[in-house]
């Protein structure tokens, strides 16, 4: 559900204001209740809101997506009919953290990480394995995204 | 479990680029990013709580989350925002087949543009799949997300010797948690 038009003033500020970083202070919410001229109460209050609408998945540490241990995303072809199926068997890895589904001849996308190299290649092996289907290893080479922040377009 | 953890962290490389190089993360740092990767404690002293549960000091706890940003195994503390809940609902993958020889300049500028939330290099298979540079486009439904995707492309040029979008139909796993415990 889109919450855009529920959020108070104060949540669109925060929102605004700290999706790109917070002070690394030992009172983070009462520097940002000072920077908005609110009250630390009001920031606690309105984060936990904003947790609760689903608008922010959490506050905190952010950690890069290849920054411990080894990962890739991998691609499968995999029949529409097989498609739960495998689903289920890719999902059952500890090693799967992220599995989407999407309109390709490759229809299958998912993100495994380990702690190295060789566990990770044991794992997209042993899925090829159970699956009796190739898997397309996609890592990444070299990242390009310059983090400025998300433009959330209130108005 | 070792001491060190060998990890993997990408290095400034020229602004907007990053590869990645092997640094180590010890036992104690991992403790700080299991116990962080959910969230902070939404309390008036978040980073003292935590040091609490760890038997750790806060000093040493904020001196090591802000190693491991400079490090670049943490990109930033921050709310996190959760795109689809606001709003944004088209996410599409777009994959570009660009001259190898291009695709860093390629990538950096398509990795600046607003609508782009990730954008890698990654390798070709052929004769299956010929993308080499992959870019995240999120817009507000995937008419928004075809018509940014149509601006890169006229951005890109006679660069692109082929591209295509592949929309997500159904989340089927997603977990936060990346570091085993």
């Amino acid at each position: 559900m889109d919450h855009r038009s529920e959020l108070t003033d104060l949540e669109r500020r925060l929102l605004d204001s700290y999706q790109q970083g917070l002070p690394l202070s030992p009172t983070p919410y009462a520097d940002m209740a000072a920077a908005l001229d609110v009250s630390e109460a009001d920031v606690l209050a309105a984060l936990q809101r904003l947790q609760e609408f689903g608008v922010i998945s959490r506050v905190g540490p952010v950690f890069r997506t290849h920054a411990v241990g080894a990962s890739t995303l991998a691609a499968m072809a995999v029949p529409e009919e097989r498609l739960d199926e495998i689903a289920a068997i890719v999902n059952s890895f500890a090693a799967v953290n992220h599995n989407y589904e999407r309109e390709h001849r490759f229809n299958l996308w998912f993100v495994a990480t380990a702690a190295s190299d060789a566990e990770l290649a044991e794992v997209l092996e042993k899925i090829e394995q159970l699956t009796n289907i190739k898997v397309m290893p996609l890592p990444m080479l070299e990242d390009y995204h310059i983090d400025l922040g998300f433009n959330l377009q209130w108005t | 479990m070792p001491k060190f953890t060998s990890v993997l962290h990408p290095l400034p490389q020229g602004e907007g680029t990053h590869v990645q190089t092997v640094v180590c993360i010890d036992a104690t740092d991992r403790r700080i990013i299991l116990a962080t990767q959910a969230g902070l404690p939404r309390v008036s002293r978040p980073y003292h709580k935590l040091a609490d549960e760890l038997g750790l000091t806060a000093d040493d706890v904020m001196a090591r989350l802000q190693r491991m940003q400079r490090d670049g195994i943490i990109r930033r503390i921050s709310a996190v925002p959760n795109h689809y809940k606001l709003g944004f609902k088209g996410n599409g993958m777009s994959v570009w087949d660009v001259p190898d020889a291009d695709v860093r300049e390629l990538g950096r500028l398509i990795g600046a543009l607003d609508s782009v939330s990730h954008c890698y290099h990654r390798p070709r298979h052929l004769p299956n799949w010929s993308y080499n540079l992959f870019a995240m486009v999120h817009g507000r439904d995937r008419a928004e997300v075809l018509m940014k995707v149509a601006q890169i492309a006229d951005l890109l040029g006679d660069a692109v010797r082929g591209h295509d979008v592949l929309f997500s139909t159904r989340i089927l796993k997603k977990t936060g948690m990346r570091l085993a415990e």
